[in-house]
């Protein structure tokens, strides 16, 4: 009896020990050196062989605009509100795949950075709620959780600290997402998020109007096409992945009608200020047809995603 | 259960935890460290962080904006040398920036003339090259954007 309890407790013993290697083993230097340099940090060991083919390995990233990105260019080329452009909040109970689910958080998303870069205070709360709704049923944790929505209501009326929740709530759902091997649910969103800035985009240029900001912002997604093509493969399995990658590869179709001319980059900076400037000329080239067939293209697809 | 099986299963939790623990620092070091950096830039949601060891190298691809102020950051823990980074016009492969020439500065504030897709290089530099145990640490790259 005796023996077994020595024995339990040099067990538990063991078990502080591991937990304590986990708990702190993880945590050392705990000591920020201000931004830039951070406060995590680990070691291990690695023979010659292995570090000489990290030394030419290379990790890739692809990166789309966020859906509060697309969201900031709408609002950034002067364009107005309307709130019929968005999915209605009371289809998200209709969402039950983890396909739709994904492309709708990045609809909601979108629409809920559309609607606070726009001050609409009853459509951000409606909105942060049908993307709740969306993430919890893809089960990314406390992606948004209530202390989330109880922060944005007592800062409604206040835009930047709402911009910073979004924000933050975009970069919970990533990073959740990453951690966890799920990357092509996290490329499905943002591209749910995007298409859903272009349908509103090409919806709010004015008919036969094809000038300004607004079609400049259309015009630049070209930019962005290859990226998302090949973000979408780095998922070969992931059969929702590779069903969004065929609608990307419809739209790059008419994407390569369109012109962009663009000129050499140079880069000047400012000694006062610090700041860059990439300076070129561009110039673009769409015409009413190809607009037209974008324009349709993109109803038809966002129409699905949301359907 | 006997003692060997504890310690087994106590082996097996650690080895999975670990790496779990590991990431999910990287986020934290990522929002507490790189995203307050970006202030007054507001940060776009989007997530780009990873553990990198010395001599690893990363690049990540995204499109920039005509008339938007934007700000990279690149931040490395403390563990590891500051970060090298270089932004690369992705259609001709010219430099336009190199940290390397400015310090090791970990970001870099520019605004473009015209929609650009840009490349940033990343390098987690080795110090000693006659390294034993290289250092393994957190690496975010970041993107604050302004109105111009």
């Amino acid at each position: 009896m005796n023996r077994n309890l020595i024995l339990t407790g040099r067990v538990s013993l063991l078990l502080f020990v591991f937990l304590g290697f986990i708990l702190t083993g993880c945590n050392r230097g705990t000591k920020s050196e201000g931004v830039g340099s951070g406060d995590f940090e680990a070691t291990g060991s690695l023979d010659a062989e292995t570090q000489e083919q990290l030394n030419t390995a290379k990790r890739i990233f692809y990166s789309l605009p966020s859906p509060l990105e697309t969201a900031m260019l709408i609002k950034n080329a002067g364009a107005e509100y309307n709130e019929g452009l968005m999915n209605p909040t009371e289809n998200s109970s209709q969402y039950i795949t983890s396909k739709s689910k994904a492309l709708n958080l990045g609809i909601y998303s979108t629409d809920l950075s559309y609607a606070s870069l726009f001050d609409q205070a009853q459509a951000t709360l409606n909105y942060i709620e049908a993307a709740k709704e969306m993430a919890d049923g893809l089960n990314i944790l406390d992606a948004i959780n209530e202390e989330t929505i109880q922060r944005l209501e007592d800062h409604i009326n206040n835009r930047d600290v709402i911009i910073d929740i979004i924000s933050e709530t975009l970069m919970n759902s990533s990073s959740f997402l990453k951690e966890n091997g799920l990357e092509a649910t996290a490329s499905v969103i943002l591209v749910g998020g995007w298409v859903e800035g272009l349908y509103i985009a090409t919806n709010l240029v004015k008919e036969n109007e094809l000038e300004g900001k607004l079609v400049e912002r259309i015009v630049d997604q070209k930019l962005s096409l290859d990226i998302m093509v090949n973000l979408l493969e780095e998922s070969p399995d992931d059969e929702d992945a590779m069903a969004i990658l065929e609608d990307v590869k419809v739209l790059k179709t008419i994407f390569d009608k369109i012109t962009i001319e663009q000129g050499e980059v140079t880069a000047v900076e400012d000694p006062e200020t610090n700041v860059t400037t990439l300076k070129s000329e561009s110039s673009i080239e769409i015409t009413q047809k190809v607009f037209n067939e974008l324009k349709s293209k993109v109803i038809e697809i966002r129409t699905s995603y949301i359907s | 259960m006997t003692k060997k099986g504890i310690l087994l299963l106590s082996l097996f939790a650690c080895m999975l935890t670990l790496p779990m623990a590991m990431n999910a620092q990287c986020k934290q070091f990522a929002k507490n460290t790189c995203k307050a950096g970006l202030d007054p830039y507001q940060h776009d949601g989007n997530y780009h962080a990873a553990l990198l060891i010395e001599g690893e190298e990363a690049e990540l691809y995204k499109t920039f904006y005509s008339d938007r102020n934007y700000r990279i950051g690149v931040c490395g823990a403390s563990n590891l040398s500051p970060i090298e980074f270089k932004v690369v016009d992705t259609r001709n492969g010219k430099v336009l920036y190199d940290n390397s020439l400015k310090d090791f500065d970990w970001k870099w504030d520019f605004k473009l003339e015209s929609s650009q897709q840009l490349k940033i290089m990343v390098k987690v530099p080795v110090p000693n090259e006659n390294v034993i145990e290289p250092e393994e640490g957190c690496v975010a790259i970041m993107f604050g954007s302004l109105d111009d």
